[in-house]
């Protein structure tokens, strides 16, 4: 298991090696330069801040000062933050999104999955119809228009909860984006979860079980619940890295210093290095999920094994 | 000192926006050195609320907090309340001395003599001195700072040479004659120079601090600050808040306690923060979308006031079918209906524009399209009269390229106005949007723009921050205007001797400009903000400056 731990790892060097090379020269084709604005600045200045950033280096030459730099751990200053280093913007940012993201997750798996196997249990009953119509909305409703909705709701006529911002990460502030961000997942969970319990309800081994007169909590808890899971599973690798990287609308419209956006508009201020941190970034999360993926995989399921 | 201060509701602010907004000001009271002391405390009666905390809505994430490398108005609204400078502003905008208390100006009024207070302190008790002002404006010129803004201090001798690296930055024309005393020398007559003064830019920074932390001067804990105000916290993307400074001279005038500042990027978002009691004041944009309702369902919290700034569209004259055309760019802006696009495409209480410098300008009395009165028939009439001479007809019609930057609004006027244009005159208008790294590139390049649209804020309350827009050698001329002519007049422009003279020439200079149809003038913008009834001090300028200063808290 170690080795293929090991393995994969190694195998990761060169992904992320063609990722910073696609992005440092995809960014960098991209019309337009970090210091343009509106407001013309004299030749001279532009100049000294080209120099100052090594903007004024041939392109193969700032891509080897990079690679470089990145080796080292250091992914630059910021060209539109001008007070901080990228590495202190993803560090104050990244585990802001990371905890909403894998709260979010969390909160799909423990409602969807559950209301997946409920669903599941009484299938074409009022309660799996139920359910279904709730997931094809959570599916449907767009969380930019979800979002609004509950601040309407929770904060401006029920005042419950704040509204938005971050105030350092207090409970009461997660709330709402935590939910808004996990509605599409739990209806996705609770799909998938429900389609995979009812495959297993109808396999051999279920029926074997009940047979032998186990009862049926039983046999759901200790044979149905687990092999029913495996979808779920590979579906969380990818839903979990989307919902670390895709909650930039979540992040905007509740005001929380997620990384999200600094991707968004690190990209629109051609802020280079910025982009290309938030890049690596999403780079080795989407490759370390999948890798835990795999191996949670394999605890799972008995018929996958790696040697 | 008689000053009106601009601030309508939105109810009489149609009945207002009418007539001619004018500041009455000041220069010649401040200039004779008048003590005035800045601070501003709640009128007497006021019962105040226990907590004096202010939470401000921000637009975006400040890009720095350094005076010398920041731009843009999200940095500078936190920068007021940090930092100080020789002239401050009043809440309605006037120039009251700040760090300096007087100041002497030569007969060639070429040498400012600043004299700094006794008691002006850094957050940690140093004295601001004029030694303090000279390392700080050093800093903002020296090509290695990197700033964007030292154009800032282009008046001031050798500023321009030591931007571009020809001379050291010790040539600077700045000069402490003791701790209290700066002599600052000027390469031309500046009638704008004190009003510069009050620009973030110029703001001085603290020089122990910066020499020892170098770029990280700028954080919690390292900032010293001389503002009424210390930093004491800054998540990025979530706020950076403020707290009183014990140390500050006129601390005693002062009442909020806190200040935060959120970045509100998302305008509806913010609207619903404000809504639920997290924002006491919203930034200064309000979504276009919300303002009907926000009019009827919190009228006395909705703030609508003139800003320094006008919208326009511009013609490539360099290049076909502009070059050389001036009856067919006349033509062009008469067609444009300018009070639909106020008030039926946009109805944010924007002003049609008919002139280049905005209203409410100090000093200066705009000039106005002579055709701005005559009828709408009459407009349309005489535009395809000179449509027609310019050589196009129903049958050959102009085709044009109308290019502007991804956005909602602009979407909706480009739209409106290739509507009017193909209506009236048969003009078949491709219309172009471009993300705004794209359309900054292209415009300056005039190399395949022809129409396209154009924005300005002023950077100081001056009606040259506007003309010189026109200049031939300016960067931000994307037009290519260029016409000796307009060059001497605003040249001409600094060396007349009273301010009424200045702006006779100054206006002469921009009919010349409007006459020779370059750009259209579209509209003057605003600002529109929510404030919470219970929060006091606040007053409309045209610079659109609050300082948290002059805030406080009512008791509710």
């Amino acid at each position: 298991m170690l080795s293929y731990i090991l393995k994969r790892l190694l195998g990761a060097v060169p992904t992320v090696f063609i990722i910073i090379t696609l992005a440092f020269f995809l960014i960098r084709a991209a019309p337009g330069g970090p210091f343009d604005s509106d407001r013309a600045v004299p030749p001279q200045v532009e100049e000294n801040l080209n120099k100052k950033f090594h903007l004024d280096e041939p392109l193969i030459q700032q891509y080897g000062r990079y690679l470089w730099d990145v080796v080292r751990g250091d992914l630059g200053p910021s060209f539109q933050y001008r007070d901080y280093t990228v590495n202190e913007l993803i560090a104050s940012g990244f585990p802001v999104s990371v905890r909403l993201g894998l709260s979010a997750i969390l909160l799909a798996v423990m409602v969807g999955g559950t209301a997946g196997i409920i669903a599941a249990l009484r299938q074409n009953s009022a309660t799996d119809y139920g359910v279904m119509t709730f997931a094809m909305l959570g599916i449907s409703i767009p969380n930019f228009v979800v979002a609004p909705l509950l601040i309407l709701v929770f904060a401006v006529y029920l005042d419950w909860l704040p509204a938005g911002g971050w105030n350092n990460g207090a409970f009461a502030n997660t709330v709402l984006p935590t939910i808004s961000l996990a509605l599409l997942y739990i209806a996705f969970v609770a799909r998938i979860a429900r389609g995979a319990m009812i495959e297993v309800l109808h396999s051999n081994y279920i029926r074997t079980a009940r047979a032998k007169g186990l009862p049926s909590w039983k046999v759901i808890l200790k044979h149905g619940i687990k092999p029913a899971m495996l979808p779920v599973v590979s579906y969380l690798g990818p839903a979990s890295v989307a919902v670390i990287t895709g909650s930039v609308v979540i992040e905007q419209i509740y005001g929380i210093p997620g990384v999200g956006r600094y991707f968004v508009q690190g990209a629109l201020n051609r802020d280079y290095t910025l982009v290309m941190g938030v890049v690596i970034c999403y780079g080795a999360l989407i490759i370390s999920f999948n890798l835990l993926v795999d191996i949670l995989y394999a605890w799972l399921d008995p018929k996958v094994r790696y040697s | 000192m008689t000053t009106s201060a601009v601030t309508f509701s939105s109810d009489n602010f149609a009945r207002q926006c009418g007539q001619r907004i004018r500041l009455v000001l000041l220069l010649a009271v401040v200039l004779s050195g008048l003590s005035h002391t800045a601070g501003a405390q709640p009128p007497p009666g006021t019962e105040l609320a226990e907590e004096q905390v202010l939470h401000r809505g921000n637009s975006r994430e400040p890009q720095s907090l350094d005076p010398h490398i920041a731009e843009g108005v999200e940095s500078s609204h936190i920068q007021r309340d940090l930092f100080e400078s020789l002239v401050g502003e009043a809440a309605n905008g006037d120039l009251v001395p700040a760090v300096a208390t007087h100041w002497d100006i030569s007969d060639d009024r070429l040498r400012y003599t600043f004299h700094l207070r006794e008691d002006a302190k850094w957050s940690n008790g140093d004295p601001v001195t004029a030694h303090d002002f000279v390392f700080s404006w050093r800093r903002l010129v020296d090509p290695a700072t990197g700033s964007r803004y030292s154009m800032m201090l282009a008046p001031v001798r050798n500023a321009e040479a030591i931007i571009s690296g020809e001379l050291p930055t010790g040539d600077l024309g700045v000069v402490a004659i003791n701790d209290r005393t700066l002599q600052v020398s000027l390469h031309t007559v500046t009638p704008y120079f004190l009003s510069m003064l009050t620009h973030a830019t110029v703001y001085p920074v603290h020089p122990p601090s910066v020499n020892k932390h170098g770029d990280r001067f700028t954080r919690p804990g390292n900032l010293i600050s001389n503002g009424a105000y210390v930093l004491d916290e800054w998540q990025v993307q979530s706020h950076v808040k403020l707290v009183r400074n014990p140390l500050y001279w006129d601390n005693e005038n002062t009442t909020i306690n806190e200040v935060y500042f959120y970045p509100t990027e998302d305008l509806n978002a913010m609207v619903l923060r404000y809504r639920a009691g997290g924002m006491d004041m919203t930034s200064e944009e309000l979504p276009v979308s919300q303002l009907d309702r926000l009019r009827e369902t919190l009228e006395g919290e909705l703030y609508i006031s003139p800003w320094l700034g006008i919208y326009y569209y511009g013609f490539n004259l360099t290049k076909p079918p502009f070059a050389d055309q001036p009856k067919l760019r006349q033509a062009l802006s008469m067609t444009i209906d300018r009070e639909i696009i106020t008030d039926k495409v946009l109805g944010n209480g924007v002003l049609p524009a008919y002139g280049f410098v905005p209203p409410g300008v100090l000093d200066y009395e705009g000039y106005e399209y002579p055709w701005k009165d005559m009828d709408r028939e009459a407009q349309i009439a005489e535009a395809k009269r000179l449509y027609h001479e310019a050589g196009y007809s129903k049958d050959n019609p102009l085709r044009v390229e109308l290019r502007y930057n991804t956005e909602q609004n602009h979407k909706k006027i480009a739209l409106a106005i290739s509507a009017m244009w193909r209506q009236h005159l048969g003009v078949v208008t491709e219309i172009i949007n471009q993300e705004w790294k794209v359309f900054l590139d292209v415009r300056a390049q005039k190399q395949i723009t022809q129409a396209f649209r154009l924005g300005w804020i002023g950077d100081y309350n001056d009606a040259y921050t506007f003309l010189e827009l026109g200049l031939s050698n300016n960067g931000q001329n994307d037009t290519g205007y260029n016409d000796p002519a307009y060059d001497r007049l605003l040249a001409d422009s600094f060396q007349t001797e009273t301010v009424a003279e200045r702006a006779a020439v100054m206006r002469k200079a921009e009919e010349h400009f409007l006459g020779d149809y370059p750009v259209a003038p579209i509209y003057y913008y605003v600002t529109a903000r929510l404030i919470k009834p219970y929060v006091g001090g606040f007053k409309s300028n045209i610079m659109d400056h609050h300082h948290t200063k002059y805030f406080y808290i009512k008791a509710h």
